[in-house]
């Protein structure tokens, strides 16, 4: 930036960004289309840093991964359905039991959630983009390349096969000699350079791009969830990413970390691995939490109750979420104390999660609920959520984790939560803003059938796995005996698991149907109370014409509901049409400080994706000479990424002095 | 809007009212119904002071969380459906009285949970130790996907080894020391303790107590690879007299009989069988397999996977793979006559 000023000398860096209205189909308005609408075809399809477009194909991809771990699941379900059954071979279930957990976990419920929150964010905040757009785009390549690096070893029949849990010496050479745990390890790495770069762009974005006047304490509940996650990642997947690292290493080059002969530990793969295990648990329920705190008040007609309670349990549950991961070990023969320590704060951590089913009770109570499919789906996670929060309660007590650890009670406990806190949200969550993603409603009767069908089918199917657990059938195993007194519940669960799966279907036929012949959406067609509601539907790709000034929790219930003195200014605002801008403002009160130059549409994230994962292939299959030339190609795609732009810089000379600066 | 009313009325308060009959009668009618009692379910069957406390424990919990369920989804659906004063969808709600509802509710929720803490804690206490010194000491090791037992003496002469029966005295506390031979596996004999993992290279250990005589099913439940499943065990528990009578026979190595046929049999199974199979007193030594010393003595096979009859064996030798697939036992292709003689030596072994 210091260069580029002083061989310009004309070029000013400091100037006041206009304020103005630019209301559809002014001259301002087509400009700021202009600038940021991305290229027809396929050219635009693969630079986009659009984070609309990010988060659409996030969703699009991580519910495609859904669908696939559900398939799977239903297989297995299948062979149980029946005691003594022969449809899969032991290993076919091990892998795909192993695909299933490995799916769902890290290829579905986290990406899904990193799509609203791509998509919602600049929307709710009042920015024009994430704070590195291009990194956003690096984020979804990666995260679509590292899912398919995990598939692609599974038509072969070499899937991961060891459980996503991976635990050594099982997973180790001696024991696991085929490409399957490489696969896993590689592409785990893999994945969490997604993930992280991800959530260092959500949380620089928390801080830097709110609209002004959107203070720390006005951001939608959503926003907490997801910066509280990310956060988390931030610091949880450092130690799975050095787990599979190191795993990868015994592996390939012999050394001597997990592996017992030579004095390699397999406990510290268990607490590697859980260290980033429980938090992650915490990361891919706390921003689901979020769309509900969000999106129930609308359909309750008042805000939400207790919103800086709700906000502050967020964190809590985060915080305490790294401090009880050995409840994953209770059975790993740790001393007495130990196991104390971590059950009490296990129950702990139930508090702040009460918090928030209180303060959605109280909102529904004390609201007047309008009965739309979003509200079915929020109310069914509510009791959801409190069936999953009290077994969570059961298997933190270490005794009696000592008989439910590993059975089908906590396979019935984390689907009540993954399924409940997260697919139930996310489906709700999909209802509810479809008509800002595609400008149409999605069918209501078609939508309050899937409900049924899928909170039908979801207890039918998973409650009896609880029964199953009590009786004592252990997790993970291919088959049972008919003597064992599992035939009923597993019957029954494998019945529930297809009605579930029906609904799911029922909530695709919805979405393909709606796509085309949904009714056209007008902009607030929920009289919701946020800011992605004030633009059309659906959004222009510049997203807000003017930067709104915010006054409010709730800029467009303001006149209603009377809170604060201000107004928000939605038409009138700042203009920023200098190339792609956007305004920062400071962490806490949202105070302009900084117009951000936003970088163009790029090709290089979906390059530096692209050739990383095929360096992570060259590393599967020893292709050493390959390897280093595509970690060649990475380094050419950074510098070309990195290359200064005069886009980037402040062009337009003004009088006052306010900083602009590099961005991107 | 209205018209969803009645059905969600009918879901909310009926479903789960049903759902709550299931979750308290179902395990009883469940286990009861099917031929015997699930041999694996502790919930409702416990035999032993390292284990009841925790029935009880779990009895509690699983009350207490019914009842709190209940509360929680009868305000939730008294929320939903409770009568309104008809008002414009434009309206905005915008009293404040929300805020005792978190204090309420969670004030209660965090004393039912810190009560809850301290019954776990005190029932942990209780299950950690034996009241007195254990009266015996045996090592469990984890092999794919079997168990081998040790039975510890201060007279190495009086030890001995069997594999995936264990025999207990009835009454008194048993000191069991476990361990892996290869993988991560747990222990778990459900109606008399919780698990415990066996991991290589450590050495954990936990203890159990029969109440009273009879037999108690275990499983490996950490996932160890494709046998996960049929890696089984039985704990007999039985009078002291019996015990000691039991163990007094599996000092002994294995018996001479003699005959053409057992000795062909003997023949095949040093042949073949004792690079994995060890049978005191004979030079078969493998350790890669369970002790066969006194096969017959045992009530299952395979581990857990059939019952100990000699035709189960004979399709066991020969069909190893098909009854459980990849079990390091391969499936033996014998004549018929060798299978006759192998027979007849297996069933010497007392």
């Amino acid at each position: 930036m210091t260069d580029a000023a002083e061989s310009s000398p004309n070029l000013n860096l400091t100037r006041v960004p206009e304020v103005g209205c630019a209301p559809i189909g002014s001259a301002a308005e087509m400009h700021l289309a202009h600038l940021w609408e991305s290229a027809p075809g396929w050219r635009g399809w693969l630079s986009t840093v659009d984070h609309k477009e990010i988060g659409l194909r996030y969703l699009v991809t991580a519910f495609i991964f859904l669908l696939m771990g559900g398939i799977e699941a239903l297989i297995m379900r299948l062979q149980l359905a029946r005691p003594d059954q022969t449809l899969l071979t032991p290993e076919q279930y091990s892998q795909l039991f192993t695909m299933h957990g490995v799916t769902m976990i890290f290829l579905y419920s986290l990406p899904i959630l990193s799509g609203f929150s791509n998509y919602l964010w600049p929307l709710m905040l009042g920015s024009r983009d994430m704070a590195f757009p291009r990194l956003n785009a690096l984020s979804y390549w990666v995260f679509l390349f590292a899912g398919i690096f995990l598939y692609a070893s599974f038509p072969l029949g070499e899937a991961p096969n060891a459980g996503w849990f991976n635990y050594v010496p099982f997973a180790g050479l001696e024991y696991n000699t085929g490409p399957n745990i490489d696969v896993y390890a590689l592409g785990m790495v893999l994945l969490g350079i997604s993930t992280t770069v991800g959530a260092i762009n959500f949380v620089v974005t928390l801080f830097r791009m709110r609209a002004p006047g959107m203070s720390i304490d006005r951001v939608p509940i959503l926003v907490w969830g997801t910066l509280t996650a990310s956060v988390a990642n931030i610091f949880a997947i450092p130690s799975v990413s050095l787990a599979f690292f190191l795993l990868w290493l015994d592996r390939q080059t012999g050394t001597h970390f997990f592996d017992v002969v030579n004095g390699g530990k397999p406990l510290l793969w268990q607490h590697l691995f859980w260290m980033f295990g429980h938090p992650w648990v915490y990361a891919v329920v706390l921003p689901a939490m979020g769309i509900v705190s969000d999106a129930l008040p609308t359909f309750c007609r008042r805000p939400l109750v207790g919103y800086s309670a709700v906000a502050l349990s967020t964190m809590a549950t985060m915080l305490l979420g790294f401090g009880v991961w050995i409840h994953h070990m209770f059975a790993a023969g740790l001393p007495t104390l130990a196991l104390s320590f971590f059950g009490a704060a296990s129950m702990v951590i139930s508090i702040p999660s009460a918090v928030a089913v209180f303060a959605w009770i109280a909102t529904i109570w004390l609201g007047r609920p309008v009965f739309n499919t979003p509200f079915l789906f929020f109310a069914g996670f509510v009791i959801l959520f409190v069936i999953g929060g009290l077994s969570g309660v059961m298997t933190a007590a270490v005794p009696l984790d000592f008989q439910l650890n590993e059975t089908y009670f906590i396979v019935a406990h984390l689907h009540y939560v993954l399924l409940g806190i997260n697919v139930f949200p996310v489906v709700g969550g999909i209802y509810y803003w479809f008509p800002k993603f595609f400008g149409r409603m999605m069918n209501e009767t078609l939508g309050k059938w899937s409900f049924w069908v899928m909170f039908i089918g979801f207890n039918a199917g998973f409650f009896p796995m609880h029964l199953a657990g009590l009786l004592g059938m252990p997790r993970r195993i291919y088959t049972y005996a008919p003597n064992m007194g599992w035939s009923t519940v597993n019957m029954v669960t494998s019945v529930g698991s297809f009605v579930f799966a029906a609904g799911i279907l029922l909530f695709l036929v919805n979405v393909v149907i709606s796509l085309k012949r949904g009714a056209l959406a007008a902009p607030n067609p929920w009289d919701a109370p946020t800011l992605e509601w004030a633009m059309p539907s659906p959004p222009p790709a510049y997203n807000f014409a003017v930067i709104p000034f915010v006054a409010s929790r709730h800029p467009l219930w303001e006149d209603r509901l009377d809170e604060g003195a201000g107004r928000s200014s939605l038409d009138q605002g700042y203009l920023l049409m200098e190339g792609r801008e956007t305004i920062g403002t400071t962490p806490l009160d949202a105070i302009p400080d900084i117009i951000l130059k936003m970088p163009e549409d790029s090709y290089t994230p979906f390059f530096l994706g692209l050739f990383s994962a095929l360096a992570f292939t060259g590393l599967l299959l020893h292709w050493g000479g390959f390897t280093v030339l595509m970690a060649l190609a990475c380094s050419l795609s950074l510098i070309a990424w990195m290359w200064p732009r005069k886009a980037l810089v402040q062009r337009v000379p003004d009088i006052k002095q306010n900083t602009g600066a590099v961005h991107g | 809007m209205n018209a969803s009313e009645p059905r969600l009325r009918h879901s909310i308060a009926f479903n789960y009212a049903i759902f709550l009959c299931v979750l308290t009668t179902a395990p009883t009618a469940l286990a009861e119904t099917e031929n015997e009692i699930a041999p694996l379910n502790y919930f409702l069957h416990s035999y032993g002071p390292a284990s009841t406390p925790t029935m009880y424990l779990g009895w509690a919990f699983v009350g207490l969380m019914v009842a709190i369920f209940v509360i929680i989804a009868l305000l939730l659906a008294w929320a939903i459906l409770r009568k309104r004063p008809a008002e414009d969808f434009r309206s905005i709600g915008r009293d404040d009285k929300g805020m005792p509802w978190i204090y309420i509710g969670t004030g209660v929720s965090t004393c039912i949970l810190f009560a809850l803490a301290i019954y776990s804690l005190v029932t942990l206490n209780v299950i950690a130790k034996p009241t007195h010194a254990p009266a015996l000491t045996l090592t469990v090791t984890g092999y794919d996907w079997w168990w081998k037992v040790e039975y510890e003496d201060d007279d190495p002469a009086r030890r001995f080894v069997t594999a995936n029966e264990i025999h207990i005295p009835a009454g008194l506390p048993v000191l069991v020391k476990l361990k892996s031979a290869d993988v991560i596996h747990a222990f778990w004999v459900p109606m008399l303790a919780g698990k415990t993992q066996m991991i290589p290279g450590l050495t954990n250990q936990q203890w159990i107590e029969a109440d009273t005589e009879g037999v108690y099913r275990g499983q490996c439940t950490q996932y160890c690879g494709v046998q996960h499943a049929h890696m089984g065990l039985e704990v007999v528990a039985q009078s002291d007299a019996e015990f000691r009578k039991w163990q007094d026979a599996q000092r002994k190595s294995a018996a001479t009989a003699s005959s053409t046929g057992i000795d062909a049999g003997k023949k095949l199974f040093l042949d073949r069988c004792a690079g994995c199979h060890t049978i005191r007193g004979t030079e078969a030594v493998g350790a890669h397999a369970p002790d066969l010393t006194h096969l017959k003595s045992r009530r299952l096979i395979a581990a857990g996977l059939l019952t100990n009859t000699p035709d189960h064996l004979v399709k066991w030798i020969t069909h190893a793979q098909d009854l459980k697939p990849g079990t390091r036992m391969p499936s033996m292709v014998l004549t018929a006559t060798e299978v006759a003689s192998l027979s007849a030596f297996l069933s010497t072994l007392n």
